[in-house]
């Protein structure tokens, strides 16, 4: 996959900085992010909450063009095309929905509660310039039905408003939508967190099931709990803090987590993988937490380093670079530093 | 030994619609007891009647059928304020369990009024009771206690409410999903100050979960319910190496694992 050129890549990210101007002042979320996506790939991209994954893929998906997100830097290249130096008409009309399309966390928030699905449906064309008129509805709504039955969801959903459907099933319906557009890219902000361990289940199934069936190209995926990116991803990326710790193929950062942060996330999920009980099984390491979400934007050095139980000297001075470890995997920790 | 708390072919229905009237039923002929420091893991996927089983034992609904006995009497017979000096519950959401404009010393401070009763002790001393709390279970009371609830992250916010249990030392604890909005890297201390809780004054926890992998971890016995029933109750041990029923069997196959992937993609 890696002796592709720059134009097959579904997605490159370049030294992408942003955030959020509030009255209180910027607060930068992501700050210097880069990584790529390529074809046929599903990316997870694993962190705590305030460790940017949100706003990660939201900038990538706007380009920062919503209020009050905002790029300050960087490159967001999708199929060739620098999104981030589009006109905002240029961008909808060839981009939104045609290229990218985020699912919020709450599928609540995404669909239009006073609307019917299939009216739902039609404003997303009207948005991204297909009208739907007299002639053309009966195919359209063929199209989504063939649609629904082929991810074998019941096709009567589409008549249905979002309040009549349970959290899974309102998740699979919006994920459907986005796969009958044939968006080549979709962004799944934490689609099963809100979820129990059945339904959670079926939602990742159909995920699979639109990136098989080829509706999608690629697709990001965030989560923060390792186990369920493990069940889906190809690739992932660790996110601590608005920068990337790790990137690694699935299998790689399982078996041997480089990153420290990343040892604490597959640490944390010990006990409940070999089915053990409280009295056999006591966490050693015990890591701190940071009182606010808010400081940790705010450390010098490695941004990891207060909770970190190997902080060296250097990692309280100066931030670590991005070191390539492998083929395709890269680690920012100054432990892997050559010297 | 004499159980603690013993719930009795326990429904509960509601009543749905004015000139149609639908009866839903939530809970449906529910028999559980629990002894003193066990820890009961409720599991089951949303809409099955976790939460409403929990709130028939905290008292905020009324069971339609059945009774709940605590202690060898009927839950309706103890007054109020003796009845959650027992029994005290946690919650999904630890955001909205604390009162946005107040302090957490002064959250606190309710807690060990209610355990001491307000003139008999002083404001010195309950300030030292909940700073020796807070340091047992981890937590730094110089950086906590002078902050609002919104300054604090989702996991200390539930380890302080598991501290406002210590205080109060009940001889049950209601736990409803309090790790399902926390980080997969900080549940574990919560679940830490749970066992704390348990071990260090003998508090029996009904923790609810939809996870089966966590209720492995933190239980000793096991009830699995769906559709208001209880399809499976046992030993922890028991319903891991051979459950009865299809639905605890599916429950066991859909836990994400880091060994194994469910399929290829």
């Amino acid at each position: 996959m890696n002796t592709l050129d720059n134009d097959n890549k579904t997605l490159i990210v370049r030294n992408l900085k942003g955030g959020y101007k509030t009255e209180y002042g910027y607060v930068r979320a992501v700050d210097g992010v880069s990584f790529d996506v390529y074809p046929r790939e599903i990316v997870g991209i694993v962190g705590e909450s305030g460790s940017g994954k949100t706003t990660l893929l939201k900038l990538i998906c706007s380009g920062g063009r919503i209020p009050p997100l905002f790029l300050e830097e960087g490159d967001i290249i999708m199929d060739g095309i620098n999104i981030v130096k589009l006109g905002w008409n240029e961008f909808k009309s060839k981009i939104l929905g045609k290229k990218v399309a985020y699912v919020p966390q709450a599928a609540y928030d995404a669909i239009y509660p006073y609307k019917r699905i299939w009216q739902f449906y039609e404003d997303i064309l009207r948005e991204i310039g297909i009208s739907v008129n007299k002639e053309n509805e009966d195919q359209i709504k063929q199209h989504l039905i063939e649609c629904f039955k082929s991810l074998g969801l019941d096709p009567s959903l589409i008549n249905r408003y979002s309040f009549e459907l349970s959290g899974g099933m309102r998740q699979r319906a919006v994920i459907a939508l986005i796969a009958s557009l044939r968006v080549s890219l979709p962004l799944l902000d934490e689609p099963t967190s809100a979820l129990d361990v059945v339904t959670q289940k079926r939602v990742l199934e159909f995920i699979a099931n639109i990136f098989r069936e080829g509706y999608v190209k690629s697709v990001i995926i965030s989560s923060h709990d390792v186990a369920t990116l493990r069940q889906i991803a190809h690739r992932m990326l660790v996110m601590y803090a608005g920068k990337i710790m790790e990137t690694a193929k699935v299998e790689d950062i399982i078996a041997e987590p480089l990153h420290p942060y990343t040892q604490l996330l597959i640490k944390s999920l010990e006990a409940f993988e070999g089915f053990k009980s409280r009295k056999e099984y006591k966490p050693k390491v015990i890591y701190r937490e940071l009182a606010n979400i808010y400081t940790m934007l705010t450390i010098t050095g490695c941004r990891f380093h207060p909770r970190c139980p190997y902080a060296m000297d250097i990692c309280r001075k100066e931030e670590p670079p991005t070191i390539k470890v492998d083929r395709d995997r890269t680690v920012a920790c100054w432990m892997y530093m050559k010297r | 030994m004499e159980p603690l708390l013993e719930m009795r072919n326990v429904s509960k229905h509601y009543i749905s619609g004015y000139i149609k009237t639908n009866i839903i039923p939530a809970v449906i002929d529910v028999s559980l007891t629990l002894n003193r420091r066990e820890i009961l893991a409720l599991v089951g996927e949303s809409g099955s009647g976790k939460t409403t089983l929990a709130k028939i034992i905290l008292r905020l609904i009324k069971p339609s059928k059945g009774e709940v006995i605590l202690g060898g009497k009927d839950i309706y017979s103890y007054p109020e304020k003796d009845y959650y000096l027992k029994v005290q519950g946690i919650f999904q959401d630890p955001y909205t369990s604390f009162n946005p404009i107040k302090p957490i010393l002064s959250t606190l401070m309710d807690a060990v009024m209610l355990r001491f009763k307000i003139n008999k002790i002083d404001r010195d001393k309950a300030v030292k009771i909940i700073e020796s709390t807070l340091i047992r279970l981890g937590l730094n009371p110089m950086e906590i206690l002078n902050k609002y609830p919104y300054e604090l992250s989702g996991g200390q916010l539930q380890r302080i409410l598991i501290a406002r249990a210590y205080i109060i030392e009940p001889d049950l604890l209601l736990a409803d999903e309090p790790t399902s909005m926390i980080d997969a890297s900080t549940r574990l201390s919560v679940l830490n100050a749970l066992f704390q809780l348990n071990e260090e004054k003998g508090t029996s926890i009904i923790f609810i979960t939809h996870d089966l992998s966590q209720a492995f971890y933190v239980a000793d016995k096991i009830a699995v319910m769906y559709k208001g029933r209880i399809v499976e109750y046992g030993e922890r041990d028991e319903v891991l190496s051979k459950p009865r029923s299809e639905y605890a069997k599916s429950l066991l196959l859909s836990i994400p694992r880091l060994s194994r992937r469910w399929f290829n993609v």
